[in-house]
């Protein structure tokens, strides 16, 4: 591969900074150039957010262009929507099943789309898109953070990867006590892109 | 050793490495995390200072007795430290002063994206400016040693797209890494009358020197390192710097570059001779045509923003807009034209930032909008209450501003009831000498001080109230409501701002008092508190008349037309849509 785009997108304080810290650190055992740009500040209350990552033999800048990205990699279903022209024909949107529903879709003055909608938008663009019930499966696994590394784990097995790279990775980054959890949230999360 | 660094975290551990000793700073986006990583190292002095001019008046006095220091901040902190910033230029110092601003193009979390750049040309000061963490690691150090070569104050100008991208540093090991040792004896006071003492007739000298330093630093400028010619295709010359060099690497990677890391002052001689190698000359840029109007009053013909167009005056650069720009001029292939997604879905509900879930500012927004008041507001996360449903922020400018505004306003005979609302960490910074003057001028108006005993929207950070300092030290704390009394305001009253009652009666009452008031509301930042058990609606009382979704609560959320309920993954505890419901539909899940 010549380069590998990824946009991380998800709903402040989800914890979208892990996984993209664990791709991008993967990209560099890997061999890669590696850029990383990640939202701060304001968005990070509630708000949408994004992380940019970026593997390559050679990578200036840390922002990909629309209608380039590899892999869109979302953690709440509409945020998805919000970037899907990022991708590139024939790219890959992996989505984790959770709808948390904006503040004017709560007061009941928007709608929040039906997934018919969405899917059909996002299959316009992306070759394949898969739709992972992996906060679902973190619950199930007894801890609701452990979502991110079942997500990383379905990606993996979707780009046609080895899990050793990536589980060195988030060995090293989450605490010892947390290791063989979040193991086992990997391997489910591969299972999970195999069904 | 390769890491992997963020652009706020290299420069840290750039000045770490170098020797900067002492640091000051008022936290801002997206600078903040400059200093949370510096304080971290051993032997260094850091601080969060209660705004951005304290905090510079702090690193100059401590390059005054000799010390390697520097400042950080966000742009807009830059205003604030600004009477400062023109001092220190015109004195110089004695041993070095980096001041870091970090610009924020497309206002991620700004009220305004002013480029700093204008700051070297006002100011007469030198301007590195890096790409990449690399440079941020690499420019720190490199400005360290221009402010002592040239007794000069130096600015480091960062963007968003560099504090808070993550690129590779290579980070020197064992010997190398440390920084150099401390001087054996403490600095004594050089006194030198005629430098430092800002009197006119020792500033009408000392000017021709300041003008002098900026012609020797625009000489310095032509063979720096930091300026470099990479030559390419001699179709096009790129005169670039800063992030958006790395944007036009991407798209264009086979051009000849100017690469300036100094943006100010220029390389006239290297300009020039850069220009001649070419056959056309375009100056990519974010925001302001700094550079580009200076490069044309060289003589040199070129393309950029001020006629061509080519780039826009307004928002964050990125490829897209870069490759956009160059394929207006011919220079690349426009962008593949993909249909539009996007289209094909109905509009997107939009999710801006909010106030959390329990946040104990939402309970005060209620009564200030049961009571219609017009609210002068601030900066801080008090200003989400400018989020539908609650919609109750009239004004938001700048730190400190909302309680002078609501003094001019009542001066000015506004009929409309009216209170500003300020946090603690904004009180401190510069929300004081505004109820100073509410106090002093017989204003008799309310102001409400949203006491959450944090630096909340930026990330926690610590603050003259929270009785720790930023390297983790106990000191006092600071109680805005005594300090309130100490400066003239007799009418204060503290409330608990989850008790809507008692909000709402000391609002009243600081309203109706014919004298200065101020009500504190003392509680506790929501994200930094345990959590109380969740509340449930009862279906059979709840009538769906929507009291309690007015709130503005991402907890509370409608099912249908008689009927609300509320998640409880997000539930708080916190009681105010019980306070508001008016057919007690709202009870305490029984555990």
């Amino acid at each position: 591969m010549d380069k590998v785009d990824f946009l991380v997108i998800g709903v402040g304080g989800q914890g979208t900074i892990l996984a993209s810290d664990v791709l991008a650190l993967t990209g560099l055992a890997l061999g890669y150039e590696v850029k990383k740009s990640e939202t701060h500040g304001m968005s990070q209350r509630g708000g949408s957010v994004d992380s940019h990552v970026r593997w390559g033999s050679e990578v200036h800048s840390p922002l990909a262009e629309i209608g380039t990205v590899d892999y869109i990699i979302s953690f709440e279903v509409l945020e998805t929507a919000r970037w899907v022209n990022y991708l590139r024909p024939g790219g890959t949107i992996l989505i984790n099943e959770h709808r948390i529903r904006p503040l004017m879709v709560g007061l009941g003055e928007a709608q929040y789309p039906s997934d018919e909608a969405l899917l059909e938008a996002f299959r316009a663009r992306a070759d394949r898109v898969y739709l992972l019930p992996c906060l679902a499966a973190a619950q199930e696994l007894g801890n609701v953070r452990t979502m991110n590394v079942v997500l990383l784990g379905a990606l993996s097995e979707l780009m046609g990867m080895e899990p050793d790279p990536w589980l060195q990775v988030i060995e090293q980054r989450v605490p010892a006590r947390f290791v063989e959890l979040n193991r086992r949230a990997f391997a489910r999360g591969r299972e999970l892109a195999q069904s | 050793m390769k890491q992997l660094l963020s652009g706020n975290a290299a420069v840290a551990l750039g000045a770490y490495h170098g020797g900067i000793r002492v640091a000051a700073a008022y936290p801002g986006t997206p600078s903040t995390e400059i200093l949370e990583h510096y304080a971290a190292y051993p032997g260094v002095y850091a601080e969060w200072s209660p705004n951005e001019k304290v905090a510079l008046d702090t690193a100059i006095g401590a390059a005054y007795a000799g010390a390697n220091a520097m400042s950080t901040m966000k742009h807009v902190g830059v205003n604030v430290a600004a009477d400062a910033l023109f001092y220190a230029s015109m004195t110089g110092v004695p041993g070095s002063l980096v001041i870091i601003t970090a610009d924020d193009p497309g206002m991620h979390s700004s009220q305004n994206e002013q480029d700093n750049r204008n700051y070297a040309k006002f100011a007469k000061l030198p301007m590195l400016e890096p790409s990449d963490s690399q440079e941020a690691y690499d420019f720190v150090q490199q400005a360290m040693h221009l402010s002592h070569q040239f007794e000069t104050p130096v600015f480091l100008r960062l963007t968003t797209r560099v504090c808070h991208s993550y690129t590779v540093v290579d980070v020197p090991e064992g010997e190398e890494a440390l920084p150099p040792a401390p001087p054996a004896e403490p600095p004594r006071w050089c006194r030198d009358i005629p430098r430092y003492v800002m009197v006119p007739s020792n500033a009408r000298r000392r000017h021709p020197a300041i003008e002098q330093r900026l012609k020797d630093l625009a000489e310095w400028a032509e063979t720096a390192d930091v300026n470099r010619i990479e030559p390419g295709d001699p179709a096009i010359g790129i005169i670039t710097g800063g992030i958006a060099y790395e944007h036009a690497k991407e798209v264009l990677p086979g051009a000849s570059y100017l690469k300036l890391g100094m943006s100010y002052p220029l390389p006239r001689h290297k300009i020039l001779e850069f220009a001649a190698s070419v056959d056309q000359v375009v100056v990519i840029e974010g925001l302001d045509p700094f550079w580009e109007e200076q490069v044309r009053l060289m003589g040199v013909d070129c393309q950029g923003k001020l006629d061509e167009e080519l780039f826009p005056l307004w928002g964050e650069f990125s490829p897209d807009v870069v490759r956009a720009g160059l394929a207006q001029a011919g220079f690349v292939a426009p962008a593949a034209a993909l249909p539009d997604v996007m289209s094909r879905l109905p509009d997107l509900p939009p999710r801006p930032p909010v106030l959390c879930p329990g946040c104990p500012h939402r309970g005060v927004f209620h009564v200030l909008k049961k009571l219609k008041l017009v609210v002068f507001g601030d900066i801080g996360c008090y200003s989400l209450g400018v989020t539908p449903p609650l919609s109750i922020i009239d004004t938001c400018g700048c730190m400190g501003a909302g309680i002078g505004q609501l003094h001019g306003a009542e001066k000015a005979g506004l009929a409309d009831k009216a209170v500003a609302v300020i946090g603690d960490s904004t009180f401190f910074h510069t929300g004081m000498p505004a109820l100073l003057n509410v106090a002093y001028n017989r204003g008799a108006e309310l102001v409400i001080i949203m006491d959450n005993r944090t630096t909340a929207m930026t990330g926690h950070q610590e603050h003259p109230g929270t009785g720790r300092t930023l390297q983790r030290e106990d000191t006092v704390s600071v109680d805005t409501a005594e300090m309130a009394r100490a400066m003239g305001v007799r009418h204060v009253t503290v409330v608990d701002p989850y008790d809507l009652k008692a909000t709402e009666t000391a609002i009243r009452e600081g309203l109706n008092a014919d004298e200065p008031a101020a009500v504190v509301t003392l509680a506790p930042c929501a994200l930094r508190v345990p959590r109380k058990p969740a509340l449930v609606i009862d279906p059979e009382r709840c009538n769906g008349c929507g009291l309690c979704l007015r709130v503005g609560c991402l907890a509370i959320y409608r099912v249908s037309e008689d009927e609300a309920r509320i998640d409880p993954l997000l539930c708080t505890g916190c009681t105010v849509c019980q306070q508001v419901c008016a057919r007690k539909a709202i009870k305490v899940v029984a555990e």
